[in-house]
Formats: structure tokens, C-alpha cells, sequence
């Protein structure tokens, strides 16, 4: 055989071609239910982490729903688009929708989750760290002001400096600190003070600022950006909860 | 060499010296000095240098054989892509298996398992070797030349992570009480510019005791 005739060439380029994509699309469409089922599971096992609910993967869809109590979508002015309750939460925009598109659609998720008589408010946040993509969820207290927990993943940020946000160390700096100026004022956007990261560290008594990555500056700017943004967008619906 | 193929043992003297050769003297990234991006990217932590370097053993013991399998009917002409074709779907099955049974594990190897794709000790592998030789052959060449890359790969991360941020395995190694006294993390240990230092040093430490590998001029 003349493996260097430009006929065989060609076949033999068509062949293996049609061979590699055959293989590839089956090792797709059959893992994929599986990879959906880590994905789902790891986003109920964020959810429940914010509200001190810390399950390990498998466990999360079992006791998801007994914490997690509903599944809302809201709009820009604040309005209850959709509310799925109980085991209609998974199949419900609030899960289902894409966080990182919510603004250009004007559909807002936000799970109301009950630990211990205590309600809590839980948003999944979206933005752009300095590589790639980085998302999270922030859980708010009943006054709908103090962080009760927060978890930050990413895509592909700086390993030991940037990507330190999804470690526990940084997160839990957020645990207690207050989205509001003023405690006791309405939900407006000049009462909005957010949660920063503070680069060189955020004093003790700064109710809005938690210390910044050392070496990781524009992913921590990024976080406080993404936390700005996003949690902003439900100002509205917490005062007509009010 | 061919004519002695068939009766040859299959771990005989030179078998065994394709698999250790490239531990010490023919070290893909100390003495052919390729795969340097990735030493560099990866070598942060120890854990995802191990998962690394089991994948890229996997990815280049198989497209080795794979390769090695077909190289009497690969036309010479397109050999380059299909050597590409190989690699890239046999790191895209890793990445997918990875993803659906070893989530936590593909999560921390985010994009560098497709950078294997673009490691040239694979593609060095398929040209240099896997072209011209017996699919066993290509095997043990594969794997000794993963598992030199990987040796490496975990020296440099050891250090990287003891110094960089005072742990192994993301374990505190380093006591408080040196904190403390004044010790402090080396924060350089965690940028790539490091990770070439610290790849130099295993090169000087490796020709002190390998003169051999000493060019002469």
C-alpha cells in the first residue's frame, strides 16, 4: 500500500476523523448525566455551606430541601417572577436559570432557606475574576444585612494567590459583616454600602470590608465587584419583603 | 535490533533501560528540557503536580501505544496531525472521565489538563519514538518518560508548596511557633519565576552527580 498517494491521504484523514469524533460524542453523551448530577449536587452543597449547613456532596440532595424552603425569581422592581416550593425548587428557574446571564434577562434567583427557626436569604453571585469566570453564593440573615456565610469558586484563577478565594481562610472573613450603611434604613441603593476586600487589611471594626488576598489584588477587587453588583439587584425585592 | 524483536524478553535489558533512562540521563524536562510550561504552571501545590503527572502518564502511555499501532499505515505527510488528532482526543476522554467520577480532582486541574494537549514531551514521544517502534516498546518509553516529567514535576512542587505556603498536601507542615519567631512564607515560591529556580537547581544537583550529562566546551 503507498501511503503516500494523496487519495490515501485523504481517506485515511477522513477515517480517523469520523473515528476520533465517534468516540469523543459517545464518551460525551454518555458521562453527562453523571457530570450534570456532580454539578447540581455541588451547587446544593454551596447553597446549603452558606447557611452553616456543611454536608458533604452525596449527602446534599437528600437534606437540601429540608433547609432550603423555596426557590424565587425576581425582576428588576423587585417582583416574585416565579416561586417553586419544596421538590419543585430543582426543577424551578431559580435553580435551573443560568446565574451568569440573570441581568441580561432580568430574572434573579434567591433561595429562602430555614436552619434552626432562623430564615436566611441566599444569592448566587456571577462575575469576572482576572483569568476566568468566578461565581459564589452570599447568604444574608433574616434582617437581610448581616452575612451569615458566603463561598466563592472560579474557574481558573492564580493557584495560591487569586484562587484563595474558595478556600475557607478568606470566606469566612465575611461571616457577620453588614451590606448596609445604615442597619435600621430602607433598602435604597444610597444606603448600599456592599462588602469589599480591603487590600493591606480591612480593620476589625469596618462592618463592610474584610482583608483582601495578599498577591491577589485583581481577584479580590474582582469579588467585591461581582459581591457590588449582583447583590445590589436585590435591593428592591427586600423592600417590598419589608 | 529487529531481527532479535521477536525473541526479546519483555522486561530485557533494553526494555528496562527505555522505562529508566528518562529518570535520570534522558530526563524529558532536566535533560531534553520540554515540558517546561507546564513545570512551571502546575507545580504550586503538590497534589495537582500527582494528578498531572498520572494523566499525562496516561494520555502518553496510551497515544504511544495508539501511535505506535498505527505507524505503518500513517501518512508520512500528515503525521504531525494526526499525532494531534490522537493526543487531543485522548485528553478530552481524561477531562470527561475526570469530570463525571473524579469531580473534586478535575475541579482543582481545571484547564491544565487540556494544556496536556500542548505538552511537547507527548508530541516528542509520538515523533521520536512511538513512529518508529513496537507498540511494548512505545508503552514502556511512554510511561518512563511520564514518570521522569512526573519525578520532577513532584520535586519542584515539594518545595514550591513547603516554602511557599509552609504546607504539604494542603497540610501545615510548618509549626506556629516559627511564625512566631519571625519565619515567614516565601511568597516568590508561588510565582512561575520560581519554579524555574528551583528546575535549575535540580539540573546543577542532577549533573554534580551524573558528569556525563556534563557538555564539554
Amino acid at each position: 500500500m503507498d501511503t503516500n498517494k494523496n487519495s490515501y491521504t485523504f481517506i485515511f484523514a477522513i477515517v480517523m476523523v469520523v473515528v476520533v469524533a465517534f468516540v469523543l460524542s459517545f464518551a460525551a453523551t454518555s458521562l453527562k448525566p453523571l457530570q450534570d448530577a456532580n454539578v447540581k449536587l455541588e451547587k446544593m452543597q454551596n447553597i446549603l455551606k452558606t447557611v452553616g449547613v456543611v454536608v458533604s456532596r452525596e449527602e446534599a440532595e437528600k437534606v437540601f430541601t429540608d433547609y432550603v424552603k423555596s426557590g424565587v425569581v425576581v425582576d428588576p422592581t423587585g417582583k416574585v417572577i416565579e416561586e417553586a416550593k419544596g421538590v419543585d425548587i430543582e426543577g424551578g428557574l431559580a435553580f435551573k436559570g443560568d446565574v451568569k446571564h440573570a441581568v441580561s434577562k432580568k430574572q434573579y434567583p434567591i433561595f429562602i432557606a430555614e436552619v434552626k427557626g432562623k430564615t436566611f436569604y441566599v444569592i448566587p453571585i456571577y462575575g469576572s475574576g482576572m483569568w476566568n469566570d468566578i461565581w459564589g453564593n452570599v447568604a444574608l440573615e433574616s434582617d437581610k444585612n448581616t452575612i451569615a456565610g458566603v463561598n466563592f469558586d472560579h474557574k481558573g484563577e492564580t493557584a495560591g494567590l487569586g484562587a484563595e478565594i474558595s478556600t475557607n481562610e478568606f470566606q469566612k472573613e465575611w461571616k457577620g459583616k453588614q451590606i448596609m450603611k445604615d442597619s435600621n434604613g430602607s433598602f435604597t441603593k444610597e444606603n448600599f454600602a456592599s462588602v469589599s476586600a480591603v487590600k493591606g487589611g480591612a480593620d476589625a471594626s469596618n462592618t463592610h470590608g474584610v482583608d483582601a488576598i495578599s498577591g491577589g489584588t485583581v481577584t479580590s477587587d474582582a469579588v467585591s465587584s461581582m459581591f457590588k453588583d449582583r447583590v445590589e439587584l436585590y435591593l428592591p425585592y427586600f423592600n417590598n419583603l419589608k | 535490533m529487529s531481527e532479535v524483536k521477536e525473541k526479546e524478553a519483555l522486561f530485557s535489558k533494553n526494555n528496562r533501560k527505555l522505562l529508566t533512562n528518562p529518570l535520570d540521563s534522558d530526563n524529558p524536562i532536566t535533560v531534553q528540557v520540554l515540558g517546561i510550561c507546564s513545570a512551571l504552571a502546575i507545580t504550586v501545590k503538590l497534589e495537582p503536580a500527582i494528578v498531572m503527572s498520572l494523566s499525562v502518564l496516561f494520555v502518553l502511555g496510551a497515544g504511544n501505544v495508539i501511535i505506535s499501532l498505527m505507524r505503518n499505515i500513517i501518512p508520512s505527510r500528515i503525521r504531525i496531525i494526526v499525532q494531534l488528532v490522537v493526543v487531543a482526543a485522548l485528553v478530552i476522554l481524561v477531562d470527561q472521565v475526570l469530570k463525571a467520577y473524579l469531580f473534586d480532582v478535575s475541579k482543582q486541574l481545571s484547564v491544565f489538563v487540556g494544556l496536556i494537549i500542548t505538552n511537547c514531551i507527548v508530541m516528542g514521544r509520538f515523533e521520536a519514538f512511538a513512529l518508529g517502534n513496537t507498540p511494548w516498546k512505545s508503552f514502556l518509553d511512554g510511561v518512563g518518560n511520564s514518570a521522569g516529567y512526573g519525578m520532577i514535576l513532584i520535586i519542584v512542587s515539594f518545595f514550591r508548596e513547603l516554602f511557599g505556603s509552609g504546607a504539604l498536601f494542603g497540610q501545615q507542615i510548618i509549626p506556629e511557633s516559627f511564625y512566631e519567631a519571625g519565619y515567614v512564607n516565601n511568597g516568590m515560591m508561588l510565582l512561575p519565576p520560581m519554579a524555574l529556580i528551583v528546575v535549575g537547581i535540580v539540573i546543577w544537583v542532577q549533573r554534580v552527580r551524573n558528569t556525563s550529562l556534563v557538555e564539554a566546551n
